[in-house]
């Protein structure tokens, strides 16, 4: 178990290093999330109702479309070189590579949520701060759910010609019960109101669609990447 | 003791059949030389022995342990292609890496060894991607070589090294051979794979065409063994 976890961190630690000397997927996913948030803005009136109705739809859209980018270079990223043939040769179980990469993507996409989260607030006119706790946990298991769907096709979808158009169609209908249960424990979030009654079936939603799709990644990743 | 047994390994893309009933032991010690025409499917058979591809049919053994059982995977090295090194890391980052991978008692010491014997110790902080081509090669040696394996898978490992790293190669190689290691590279270099080779493994449309010892007539007319067994 203790090799288990020291492969695991060992692969993280290695793509965020290399992600953090190229920039390749952060600049590209960053600059996009801001670009989306400020075409939203003009789309949309900030000191409107409706907005603050659908301002947790807005701000997990542009995560999901912004996640996307960062998602799809993480196992392209294996490809120069074919880095990949030598990690799957290596002795690293196929659920610690998984995990390890799936873990940098989970920092990279909470990073940009971070960065993007007080511009929105700037932008729509929302004070995002009234249940910060609430809003953390939202924002931890909503990014897990869609970081091992995202993970896990990035590394189905490697091979093919046309990955970065492929990956988001097959992520985004299996991402819409995660993405759905983050908008609507978002929405009442940023109106700073609390979590309670009805709305925790969602945050059971978010928990169980995180639980089965790391486990069905973490058995099914074999099959993946060797066939 | 059997380090490789290869069990009637059929692999299809699609209806195509790239390897047909591919059959072969190969016992600790040996260095097979793995020989045929483009297409032959001498790449499809080594990916499938170093655990990169699944057989459709048949199977195959390390070291008496079934080829699923991970463990058997740090007993092998692979040289294929691409170099399998990280641009954006150090070489010395890409040896540690890989010997935490491989679990090695001390990766720092491993890797710092290897970049000593493959002369790149002075350049360990550099970026691989300000690597001169040859030395990018050297890296890529060290990095098969790191976790010491016992088997030793080479596709093509000669083509488009520089002189320096063709000699390093060599020497390794050699060194691995007289220490009890198993070789099996395919190459189209028939003058060099002959020299080193104690077997010859013969592909040709996907099946087997020859198996057994190098004899001195394939040392001494490179073409013999083609002419006899291959498709003329």
């Amino acid at each position: 178990m203790t090799r288990f976890l020291r492969q695991m961190f060992t692969i993280a630690a290695k793509d965020l290093r290399s992600e953090l000397r190229t920039k390749e997927a952060v600049n590209a996913s960053l600059s996009f999330a801001l670009v989306i948030l400020l075409l939203f803005s003009f789309a949309f009136d900030p000191t409107s109702d409706m907005t603050r109705e659908i301002s947790g739809g807005l701000l997990w859209l542009v995560f999901a479309f912004a996640g996307v980018l960062v998602l799809n270079r993480s196992f392209a990223r294996e490809l120069n070189n074919d880095c990949l043939d030598a990690l799957i040769s290596s002795p690293v179980p196929g659920p610690a590579l998984f995990l390890g990469k799936a873990i940098a993507n989970y920092v990279l996409l909470l990073g940009i949520e971070c960065v993007c989260l007080p511009i929105f607030g700037i932008f729509y006119n929302i004070h995002w701060t009234g249940q910060p706790a609430w809003l953390a946990l939202v924002m931890l298991l909503g990014t897990w759910g869609m970081t091992v769907v995202g993970t896990v096709f990035s590394a189905l979808t490697v091979n093919m010609r046309l990955r970065e158009l492929m990956l988001p169609m097959l992520v985004y209908p299996i991402m819409i019960p995660c993405l759905m249960a983050s908008m609507q424990l978002t929405t009442p979030l940023l109106a700073s109101e609390p979590i309670s009654g009805d709305m925790l079936a969602w945050v059971r939603l978010l928990v169980g669609f995180d639980i089965i799709f790391t486990a069905l990644a973490v058995t099914l990743i074999d099959t993946v990447l060797v066939g | 003791m059997k380090a490789l047994a290869v069990e009637s390994v059929w692999k299809y893309y699609g209806d195509y059949p790239a390897l047909r009933n591919i059959a072969f032991d190969v016992e600790a010690g040996q260095c097979v030389a793995l020989l045929g025409r483009n297409g032959a499917g001498k790449t499809t058979l080594l990916r499938i022995l170093g655990g990169l591809s699944r057989p459709s049919k048949g199977g195959v053994r390390l070291f008496e342990r079934e080829h699923s059982d991970r463990s058997s995977r740090a007993l092998t090295g692979i040289i294929g292609h691409g170099i399998a090194v990280y641009d954006e890391l150090s070489a010395y980052e890409n040896l540690k890496l890989f010997a935490e991978l491989y679990a090695l008692e001390n990766p720092h010491k491993a890797a710092m060894e290897w970049l000593e014997r493959t002369a790149l110790d002075r350049v360990k902080d550099s970026l691989v991607r300000e690597f001169s081509r040859g030395m990018r090669q050297r890296l890529a040696v060290a990095r098969a070589f790191l976790h010491h394996p016992k088997l030793l898978l080479l596709d093509e490992p000669f083509t488009s090294l520089d002189d320096r790293a063709i000699a390093l190669l060599q020497s390794l190689l050699r060194d691995s051979l007289a220490e009890g290691g198993t070789v099996i590279m395919s190459t189209h270099q028939l003058r060099e794979a002959m020299e080193l080779a104690s077997h010859v493994v013969l592909l040709n449309r996907g099946g087997m065409a020859h198996s057994g010892e190098r004899t001195a007539e394939m040392l001494a007319d490179t073409g013999w063994l083609y002419r006899n067994y291959g498709d003329a």
